[in-house]
């Protein structure tokens, strides 16, 4: 954390610059910047595997990592044009809100006050996500409903922190929180038995599990206490860079609702199945150019990114150490909440 | 340096900017407008810009419910009914509580460390040595880091809690220890003790007067200590020992009452009073080294036991080298403090400037606030010492 914390007074240094010296009007043309920087710069989670975490090799990986990938594709056409940004749990709006970073993709809840209150606008969800608790085997407890009395780590300045006071304040059961900056702290005071339980999003439950010391050790409780909707966030303002990253989104899901994959993507573009995947991939209207960005937006996504079936199952699911199911992450036509709006 | 002199020659005739002192007059008005136009340009720029960047402003959230639980709280504080106002409080305490500590120890540590570094003993002096030269080249975050994850969380879980008499628990959660608890009739313990600290003080006084005056001197602090501890403990023990303990016992999954001390607290406070601790050595040992050996030299030809000639003679005397240095020491220990949020110790910057901040977003609000705590605090720690640094310097009569 010697490292990080500079983010955090940079990013505060830097609302109060951008704020009291910025005139009024410069806000509002992301867009432009992206592309006459020629870089993304995402922020993104400080270390949470399946959402972003380096690879052996140093390079992010992650389901948040990818729709920073996927962004830049659409905008510069090449996902290796991303400047990531680890932030924690607590520096992260202040980073956005200052202009450190231009888009934030850090399994971040959508919730009423970040919308409308912290200068914030969530385009869209990746991820569905519910919270959870996960306690030591030799416990004993198989419901959340037993924990009366218990020690609970948990990262600062989340959600998490909230619906769990609110959790046990409902069912009358008193706790004592453990709170830490970081995610890998919070499991590691998991771990080594500084708290009794470990609360969190409950994909990020399964991501921290993978980390302890013994992960067959730890048992997550069925309860889900909470709504986690997960999705990336921009600067409020800004029309036209959240309807990018919005339709960045929806092009994934569209692509994958037609059967539009990395590998099949230039035959489907060369002989469109239909006239919604002739119009997805470019080859019928304008609808690229019409948010500013080149027409084969979503073609370029697809071949160099994925669809977002593909880049769910290679981060967190059956294919990856998270097993995650897809469950209400399905497409609405497989019973999921996943919706692409339709490109016409 | 030169001065200005202060007598000004009056303007006899002439225009009136030929006048000294009207155009001193003149340039610092000036200089104040510009300096308040330009402090009224930027509040005005900045609310400006947060409006239409859509953030709200305003200290509003204050009176708004805070829904999360911290883990240790000196005052009143719960996550269903506070507030973010009383976070700031919970905060404020929890760094007032910690850098009194470590001040405390630190001042301990660092004056026993720096006249070791001084004794004729080779062996201490070179440990004493060694003691400054490690604590003081590495970094604070670093010691802070390795007492929690190296040496606290080495420690049991609370099942396997280290035990002393069934009712002193040590584990990774922490020291839990008895607490007491008051019965009615309490009262009078406190008010005993003050009476005693009030007897303490007029004898010290007596004694004083009585040495000027006869040469004699009276045994003041065994005194002392008999009335201090003496009379409270007759009063607690007339009025029926109105006291009962709360042992802490395992139920559960933690230790239900007594109190408990954190693990946090503990490596937050061993990290800071050793690492300050090495500072004030140094400045210890300065500030003896810089008394004339003269002064030495002559208490020994008065056949003055050596410790007297120390706390009588050397150390008043280095104690005017030492106040303004210690002084800084203390500052810099209040807001190192501020590196607990690494390992989650519940201080200022970590619960409100960095919780309640990201809850609430205001970041410009929470900032000036936690700003102007530590500035308000370190200017009142500096007049303090002022104050007794003064009392102390050199009075030329």
């Amino acid at each position: 954390m010697t490292i990080k914390k500079p983010w955090a007074w940079a990013s505060t240094a830097g609302l109060l610059t951008v704020a009291t010296l910025a005139p009024s009007t410069s806000y509002g043309a992301t867009l432009d910047d992206v592309k006459s920087r020629g870089q993304l710069r995402c922020g993104v989670s400080d270390g949470l595997a399946g959402f972003s975490s380096p690879n052996a090799q140093g390079q992010w990986q992650g389901i948040d990592v990818d729709v920073c990938r996927a962004v830049a594709t659409a905008v510069l056409g090449d996902p290796g044009k991303v400047t990531f940004a680890p932030l924690t749990a607590k520096e992260r709006f202040t980073a956005l809100q200052s202009g450190e970073v231009d888009l934030l993709s850090r399994n971040t809840t959508w919730t009423a006050s970040r919308d409308n209150s912290m200068g914030l606008t969530f385009a869209g969800v990746t991820f569905y996500d519910g919270q959870g608790m996960m306690v030591s085997k030799d416990l004993g407890v198989s419901s959340a409903k037993e924990l009366d009395g218990a020690s609970v780590c948990v990262s600062a300045g989340t959600t998490t922190e909230l619906n769990l006071a609110d959790y046990f304040r409902a069912n009358d059961m008193t706790y004592n929180a453990v709170s830490f900056d970081e995610a890998d702290q919070t499991a590691a005071g998991f771990d080594s038995g500084r708290c009794d339980v470990l609360t969190s999003d409950s994909s990020q439950l399964a991501a921290l599990r993978l980390q302890l010391s013994d992960p067959s050790s730890a048992v997550i409780l069925p309860e889900r206490i909470s709504k986690e909707p997960l999705g990336p966030v921009v600067r409020q303002g800004d029309e036209q860079w959240m309807k990018v990253v919005r339709w960045t989104l929806y092009a994934m899901l569209n692509a994958e609702e037609s059967g539009i994959t990395s590998a099949n993507v230039d035959q489907m573009r060369d002989a469109p199945k239909s006239p919604d995947d002739a119009r997805l991939l470019g080859k019928d209207g304008n609808f690229g150019e019409q948010m500013g960005l080149s027409n084969d937006w979503a073609y370029n996504i697809v071949k160099q990114v994925g669809n977002y079936g593909e880049i769910f199952e290679r981060n967190v699911g059956k294919g990856s150490p998270l097993e995650l199911e897809r469950g209400e992450n399905a497409l609405w036509t497989d019973g999921g909440l996943q919706y692409g709006m339709p490109v016409r | 340096m030169l001065r200005p002199s202060t007598s000004i020659p009056r303007r006899g005739r002439g225009p009136l900017w030929r006048d000294p002192s009207v155009r001193a007059l003149f340039f610092q008005a000036l200089l104040l407008v510009t300096v308040l136009g330009i402090i009224a340009f930027l509040v005005h720029n900045t609310m400006a810009n947060l409006d239409a960047r859509g953030i709200r402003t305003g200290f509003g959230f204050l009176d708004h419910r805070a829904g999360f639980s911290i883990s240790q709280t000196l005052i009143d504080y719960s996550s269903n009914a506070s507030t973010y106002g009383r976070t700031f409080l919970v905060g404020l305490a929890n760094t007032l509580l910690v850098s009194a500590m470590g001040i405390v120890a630190a001042t301990i540590i660092g004056f026993l460390v720096g006249l070791a570094r001084l004794s004729p003993n080779w062996l201490l002096a070179r440990l004493a040595g060694a003691y400054v030269e490690i604590f003081r080249n590495i970094p604070l975050l670093l010691q802070i880091l390795f007492w929690y994850f190296a040496v606290l969380r080495a420690l049991p879980s609370p099942r396997q809690s280290i035990t002393v008499f069934d009712s002193f628990f040590l584990n990774v959660r922490g020291l839990v220890m008895p607490a007491p608890e008051t019965l009615p009739g309490f009262a009078a313990t406190p008010i005993a003790l003050g009476v005693a600290i009030i007897a303490v003080i007029a004898l010290v006084i007596l004694a004083r007067r009585r040495q000027a005056a006869t040469g004699a001197q009276w045994p003041v602090l065994p005194l002392s200590l008999v009335i201090l501890i003496g009379l409270p403990l007759a009063v607690f023990l007339v009025t029926g020992s109105p006291l009962s303990w709360s042992v802490p016992a395992l139920s559960g999954f933690n230790f239900r009452g007594g109190m408990q001390v954190l693990p946090e607290l503990v490596a937050l406070w061993v990290a800071l009073s050793i690492y300050t601790a090495a500072f004030i050595a140094e400045i210890v040992r300065s500030g003896i080294q810089s008394v004339p050996r003269g002064q030495t030299e002559a208490a020994r030809s008065l056949s003055l036991p050596g410790g007297l000639t120390l706390r009588r003679i050397v150390i008043p005397q280095a104690m005017r080298v030492m106040v303004p240095q210690v002084t800084s020491q203390y500052l810099n220990l209040i807001k190192n403090s501020s590196l607990a949020t690494a390992i989650g110790y519940p201080d200022l910057v970590a619960v409100f400037a960095g919780t309640t901040l990201n809850q609430t977003g205001q970041a410009i609000e929470v900032m000036t606030m936690t700003m102007l705590v530590y500035l308000s605090i370190s200017l009142v720690v500096s007049a303090l010492m002022n104050v007794y640094n003064a009392r102390m310097s050199l009075k030329e009569r």
